[in-house]
């Protein structure tokens, strides 16, 4: 390696930095004895950068020159922006010199489309499959699968990847064919079938033969572009519900539309990136996996986006008074899962808790509530203050914005990316 | 100084002497209203009334008591309090295992009751401390092929990461080592054993290994993974409050992307 591979380095992180996922979790690969690493089921972060995104993997592209002309992609052909590519050699060792060091769970490895989709995978598989092979590297490996490429292909890369991706990047398929012309639905859906079907084969094989190989053990995931177009968030939350249902997904990504190609009348002209949606978006997809909700309690044809100065969870307890105030003491795990200011963790200590006696507001402050919004909510031992239902809703709803609004302007664009799936450690 | 009721023990500080600790409790019929180790009691105003001796075959009998009163995750969660070292922890501690001992039914899970709840807490605080050494720690690569790596935690924790580094490491020789506490673990690709240095070549300013023993692929490597981190930010998304959050500055001396 020499002194070129730094600009490289630079170039291709650049190229790769918009795709959100990080995620390393979700697979339990062990070190069969003398190799290189493991992968430790709840993922781990080993930095976050100046935005404070999670750094887990080695996220890089294999080259960023790309055949195809994508109105929101930084690398598209038309763009006038310095194209370079990394060998294998020099991507396998990037990553065992950063998986020595710590510095990483593994790789995420991306491309733009070189040539044609089977010329471009067939490279990234090679890069895996020396890891796996040549250096027995049993880290973490996330490889972006190329639309259109063959089916074979990808039933490789699924023997050496922990993860595989397709991104949908554009919520429904009229906007795609505006902004991706030479994408479509079919070219996205068809491999994310395949790899479905193949992760339910494995997992069958693996209850025969213990010894059956194992294929995309960490699952699947997808990334949405929020802001790009004109979708709505319910079209939005939607497809990623049907996602996790149908293909089986683990995880959607969310993206929110950074402007990189100003000038393109197709697209929006933004300012700033949405981050407060999809931060929303966030909240609301955490509310469809871990807290038992269903997309038409978030979202419905009367409110098809989400409200940006609430939650989305404080927005649905305002929407429903009637079904509140939850009783502590008594409710079912679901129901005080509803009440906004408890989360998982509290909400596990709640239950865990009152068989041994009556529970009272100072003990669920203790336990992590956030009683300032709680309180509204529900009834306890000995609290007994207005409720929601005492309330107009219109009151009720300057109550929390006008308090978070008094956070927020102390505390500039602060957001959270739920970029690691901690949240698989409580289960 | 001697109070009133006051009575001041002294032990070892090892988590073997503190069991040892209950153990005399319960035979000598006693409880201390402090605890305090032998070299603290020196720059302390206390007297000891009573010092303890570590005794393994107590200590074992403590602990296979409390593993039958208790899940052994709740046993484990003992151990991570006792290695945050805070200020009386051995009184907290006491007091939790009287209570499981002396309690009829399983309190363990009884989070209405302070201390219970108080041990989660501080249970939570110090394997998040663990996790972060396992996040930021940062091997720099010897001439003689050892990756090397140091780290100044907050809490004990070293002992709690041994286990992750040698499952995932076990083709590399490393040494990790608690600054601080001034000990550190050394993996020779066979076996762990427990180091300290009496005079080493680490810059104690920044947790560097001195240039005349380091590999020459070092800082060719250290370029290369600043270069990655500064080009994989967002610009337009620049948080700074977010990333001290997550990576908060007392890390940033040990960590190579933040060296200037």
């Amino acid at each position: 390696m020499n002194d070129k591979i730094l600009k490289k380095l630079e170039i291709l992180t650049n190229s790769a930095k918009y795709d959100v996922s990080c995620a390393s979790s979700g697979t339990n690969r062990s070190n069969s004895g003398k190799g290189i690493g493991n992968a430790a089921a709840w993922g781990i972060c080993h930095s976050f950068t100046d935005d404070g995104r999670c750094v887990s993997l080695l996220k890089i592209m294999l080259s960023n020159h790309c055949i195809y002309d994508c109105a929101y992609c930084i690398n598209r052909r038309s763009n006038d922006v310095e194209r370079t590519s990394l060998s294998v050699k020099e991507l396998t060792e990037l990553t065992i010199g950063f998986y020595r060091r710590n510095y990483i769970e593994g790789l995420f490895l991306s491309s733009g489309v070189i040539k044609n989709p089977d010329y471009t995978m067939i490279r990234m598989v090679c890069v895996a499959k020396e890891l796996r092979t040549l250096h027995r590297f049993n880290g973490y490996i996330h490889l972006k699968s190329i639309p259109g490429a063959s089916m074979e292909l990808i039933r490789e890369a699924g023997l050496y990847a922990d993860r595989l991706s397709v991104n949908m990047e554009i919520p429904t398929e009229t906007n795609l064919k505006l902004l991706a012309p030479e994408k479509s639905y079919a070219d996205i859906l068809a491999p994310m079938r395949s790899i479905r079907t193949g992760i339910l084969t494995s997992k069958e094989d693996r209850k025969k033969f213990r010894s059956a190989p194992k294929f995309v053990p960490a699952g699947q995931s997808t990334q949405l572009i929020i802001g790009a177009s004109s979708d709505s968030d319910q079209q939005i939350l939607n497809l990623a519900s049907s996602l996790y249902k149908q293909q089986e997904l683990k995880r959607v990504y969310y993206s929110g539309y950074i402007p990189v190609n100003t000038g393109d009348k197709r697209l929006p002209a933004l300012t700033n990136p949405p981050l407060v949606r999809e931060n929303r978006l966030y909240q609301s997809d955490w509310l469809l996996r871990f807290y038992g909700f269903g997309v038409d309690e978030i979202v419905s044809e009367k409110h098809p986006d989400l409200d940006l100065e609430l939650d989305p969870k404080l927005s649905y307890a305002l929407r429903n008074p009637h079904l509140f105030p939850i009783d502590i003491n008594k409710a079912d795990y679901e129901w005080i899962l509803r009440v906004p200011g408890i989360g998982l963790k509290s909400a596990r200590l709640i239950i865990m808790s009152r068989r041994y006696g009556r529970l009272n507001s100072r003990q669920l402050q203790k336990m992590g509530v956030v009683m300032k919004r709680a309180r509204y909510f529900i009834t306890c031992n000995e609290l007994s203050s207005l409720t929601v239902n005492e309330m107009k809703p219109e009151y009720s709803r300057q109550l929390f914005v006008k308090k978070i609004l008094s956070k927020k302007s102390k505390l500039p664009g602060q957001l959270s990316l739920f970029d690691h799936e901690r949240v698989k450690m409580l289960r | 100084m001697k109070t009133g009721n006051s009575n001041t023990w002294i032990y070892d500080k090892t988590f073997e002497g503190l069991l040892s600790l209950v153990f005399d409790c319960y035979e000598i019929k006693q409880f201390p209203s402090k605890i305090l180790g032998k070299t603290e009691l020196q720059t302390s105003m206390f007297t000891a009334d009573y010092e303890v001796i570590s005794d393994e075959i107590k200590a074992k009998r403590v602990w296979k008591g409390l593993n039958k009163k208790i899940s052994k995750l709740s046993c484990e969660m003992i151990y991570h309090v006792f290695l945050s070292e805070m200020e009386d922890i051995e009184i907290l501690l006491l007091n939790y295992i009287r209570k499981i001992f002396d309690s009829p039914e399983n309190i363990e899970y009884n989070f209405r009751n302070e201390s219970v709840l108080k041990m989660l807490k501080i249970n939570k605080k110090v394997k998040r401390e663990a996790q972060r050494i396992i996040m930021f720690v940062r091997f720099q690569k010897t001439a003689d092929d050892i990756y090397y790596a140091s780290f100044e935690p907050k809490y004990n924790v070293l002992p709690l990461t041994t286990k992750h580094f040698k499952d995932r490491f076990a083709d590399q020789k490393w040494i990790i080592y608690d600054m601080k506490r001034n000990y550190g673990f050394y993996y020779d690709l066979e076996n762990m054993s427990e180091v300290t240095f009496t005079e080493s070549l680490v810059d104690t300013s920044s947790g560097q290994i001195d240039k005349s023993i380091m590999a020459q692929s070092e800082e060719f490597f250290r370029e290369l993974w600043k270069t990655y981190f500064d080009s994989a930010c967002i610009k337009e998304r620049i948080n700074p409050r977010l990333h001290m959050q997550f990576m908060p500055k007392r890390f940033w001396k040990h960590l190579t992307e933040k060296q200037r």
